[in-house]
């Protein structure tokens, strides 16, 4: 059980009052990443719509299998996040739950690598096909709005890449400081990190059917 | 004996570590200081190439390159910033009764995403810089120019997070950190207008983030987003450009309307005309903004039906800017006026934004545009609402908050004679580029028909009036931190949380917990304005 005298951080009359301004915090910061993707989105549905022919003949050749995977792979880690942010609820009425939110933080962080890994697996696949733009002369699309989607699916895939690494990077420092937070800090971290992790998932989601899944 | 000021602890570690969000305003003053002389000193150089109509000082490619500067180093580094993360920083707390902001560490960081951001730009438009304008139009900027287009999207696209994350610790602040008591009918309408101005901030600075990204992998690696070649559209580029640089302009006024409902009612001593109506207008202003982009491409050749569309918007935005300048007119109305250096910058935000505004109505019009677009009357038009307006505002907010934020108080005389001179040599240097724009002279070349050249005469001796006078308060606001007298609570007998505290303020605002009892702007004769 965890009884503790700390303070909220001094702008703030209570604890309550700190984790709302987090929480609004980060939600804002979700919306400005929804504008970010979104916009990209919309460029690739732009794009879908405009070169139905070339956008089919990229997509058949996308990597299915390995981004079903890796679909599965993420949204794991976010159920795995979902339990840490419950077990961290527990803190204050529980004995001894910092464990079990440790071994859920470990887990979706390994899970989050194991995507980073297989979409490595995938952009080597797709080097090697020499459809990475900028790395080879001759792409074998024959369309070259085919080219451009598969482009685009480069970008986005990329970008969306860097938030996982960003992520994991965040739930990985989660987990090695957990101890030496203090129980209010420590939920508070653990809900906004989760919320992250959360978004990053669901941009997976959208991106998936947007890249891969639609036309196919 | 008072807690100590603000500024009261030395030491350089103590500025470049600190979370006071006062300090933090301080360290961003001195910064976009910094960048408004960058960028007027490539304003200077373009007034004196366009003196003649002969390219006798700078070549055509040297003349792009030093239009660029002046409007990626205004834009990003001085307009944007300038308002909202100096006396933002300064006075949200304050007006809202909170001892600080909501992330005090994200705004030290992000003051050093602006800096970081705006030095690495300056490096690389300085070894070279880029010719493409501050727009980086495709297919220009991705095929054709030869600048270090990449380096300076990376410089604005890090200052762009400086921006996102100010606007989200304003919102989070205002809406948490209210001190009992400060419902939001009785915000400061500066309050109002910087959280109008964050949404905008938090909404569109990613649409730019994700734009920035496409031409430099464009400039790359040719991926085809923005290349008729591969199927892309050049014109899919200005969509999403104008989705956020349209917004940003609102970015630059909002604040210095916010600035200005402070100035007409501390000089009138009088509460604001229709509050109400003054606060939801910046929120209206914030919420259109987002739809009226397409008006940049009137003779891009999207369609004629969203043209209309965005046509019709546009003059939308127009009704809560007319609410805004009619309320302060309406304010001074039978107030008991003291004219102060502030008021004279408040007079002149309104009279440069009405002219701005008005001619903005004119390239509004589907059928004026057609023969304005891409002329000096576009030039003239922003200028008075970007520069005219928006710069009146800071200088305006600068004078009326020098006392607070330094402690001292500085020359009236001097502050009104820049005022007078900065509305003076303003209309001096813009108002023949609407004639100019008018007459069919074209943006952005450094040689004209000579025909044109006694209104360009005009411009640039106006342009070295307005030199003078921006350059003014540098030396007599500074002057006033050795000479100055010492300020008392509130040299301006004004109603507000901030004119309540010691100038300068203690570190933690207030001295005790600030609980309000008061509708903003209480001006009537029995209103207290003892120490908090």
């Amino acid at each position: 059980m965890i009884r503790s005298d700390e303070q909220p951080a001094e702008q703030f009359a209570a604890w309550a009052q700190q984790r709302e301004a987090a929480r609004l915090g980060m939600w804002l910061f979700l919306a400005s990443e929804v504008m970010m993707f979104g916009s990209l989105i919309m460029v690739a549905w732009f794009y879908r719509i405009e070169h139905a022919d070339g956008v089919a003949e990229a997509v058949a050749g996308l990597h299915y299998g390995l981004a079903t995977a890796n679909t599965f792979m993420l949204l794991s880690s976010s159920l795995l996040m979902s339990l840490a942010l419950i077990a961290s609820e527990q803190m204050f009425s529980q004995p001894r739950p910092l464990l079990r939110v440790r071994r859920c933080l470990l887990g979706s962080a390994v899970l989050g690598l194991l995507f980073l890994t297989c979409k490595g697996i995938e952009y080597t696949l797709e080097y090697r096909e020499g459809l990475l733009p900028g790395f080879s002369a001759d792409s074998p699309l024959y369309l070259p709005s085919a080219r451009l989607f598969m482009n685009l699916y480069f970008i986005a895939t990329a970008l969306h890449g860097v938030h996982v690494l960003v992520a994991v990077g965040l739930v990985l420092w989660l987990w090695a400081r957990l101890k030496h937070l203090a129980p209010h800090q420590a939920r508070t971290r653990i809900e906004m990190t989760t919320l992250y992790w959360h978004l990053v998932d669901a941009i997976w989601i959208v991106l998936f059917a947007t890249l891969y899944l639609v036309g196919r | 004996m008072s807690a100590p000021s603000y500024l009261h602890k030395q030491g350089l570690m103590s500025w470049f570590l600190t979370q006071d969000h006062k300090r933090i305003a301080v360290l961003y003053m001195i910064t976009v200081t910094f960048f408004f002389f960058v960028g007027g000193l490539a304003a200077s150089l373009i007034r004196i190439e366009l003196v003649t109509p002969n390219g006798d000082l700078l070549t055509a490619d040297g003349y792009n390159r030093a239009f660029t500067l002046h409007g990626v180093i205004m834009v990003w580094f001085f307009l944007i910033p300038s308002i909202p993360s100096v006396f933002g920083n300064f006075l949200v707390p304050i007006m809202i009764g909170a001892k600080d902001m909501a992330f005090p560490r994200l705004n030290l960081f992000s003051w050093y995403l602006l800096l970081g951001g705006g030095l690495f730009t300056l490096l690389a438009l300085l070894l070279g810089g880029v010719d493409t304008g501050w727009t980086f139009y495709t297919p220009l900027s991705t095929m054709f120019s030869n600048g270090h287009v990449v380096a300076v999207i990376c410089g604005v696209f890090i200052a762009g997070f400086s921006s996102i994350f100010t606007g989200i610790n304003i919102i989070a602040t205002v809406h948490t950190l209210r001190a009992p008591g400060m419902t939001w009918m009785r915000l400061p309408l500066f309050v109002w207008s910087m959280y109008a101005t964050s949404i905008i901030l938090v909404l569109a600075t990613p649409v730019l983030a994700v734009t920035l990204i496409l031409v430099a992998a464009e400039h790359l690696f040719q991926i085809g987003v923005f290349d008729p070649r591969l199927g892309g559209d050049p014109l899919l580029f200005q969509h999403l450009f104008w989705f956020y640089s349209h917004p940003a302009v609102y970015i630059m006024i909002l604040p210095a309307m916010g600035v200005i409902s402070e100035l007409i009612t501390a000089s009138g001593h009088k509460r604001i005309f229709g509050y109400s109506f003054v606060a939801a207008s910046s929120v209206a202003i914030a919420v259109i903004g987002f739809l009226v982009w397409g008006h940049h491409m009137f003779v891009a050749g999207q369609s004629m039906y969203a043209s209309l569309a965005f046509s019709l918007l546009s003059f939308m935005v127009s009704i809560p800017s007319a609410i805004k300048a009619y309320n302060w007119s309406a304010t001074l109305y039978k107030s008991d006026l003291t004219v102060t250096a502030p008021f004279l910058f408040a007079l002149t935000f309104i009279g440069l934004f009405i002219i701005g505004g008005v001619t903005g109505l004119f390239l509004a019009l589907l059928a004026a545009d057609l023969h304005a677009h891409d002329t000096y009357f576009v030039v003239a038009h922003f200028h008075y609402i970007m520069v005219g307006a928006a710069v009146a505002g800071y200088f305006g907010a600068l004078h009326f908050w020098w006392p607070k934020i330094t402690g001292r108080l500085y020359p009236q005389l001097w502050g009104k004679i820049t005022a007078v001179m900065i509305f003076c040599g303003f209309n001096l240097t813009f108002f023949p580029q609407f004639i100019l724009g008018y007459l069919g002279m074209p943006r952005r070349y450094h040689t004209y028909d000579p025909d044109f050249q006694f209104l360009n005469v005009l411009s640039s001796a106006g342009a070295s009036i307005l030199a003078v006078a921006y350059a003014l308060p540098f030396f007599y606001l500074l002057g006033s931190l050795r000479w100055g007298e010492r300020a008392p609570m509130n040299p301006w007998e004004a109603a507000g949380l901030e004119w309540r505290i010691p100038s300068p303020p203690p570190t933690h605002n207030f001295e005790a917990p600030v609980i309000v009892d008061f509708e903003a702007y209480d001006y009537s004769p029995e209103a207290r304005r003892d120490p908090l």
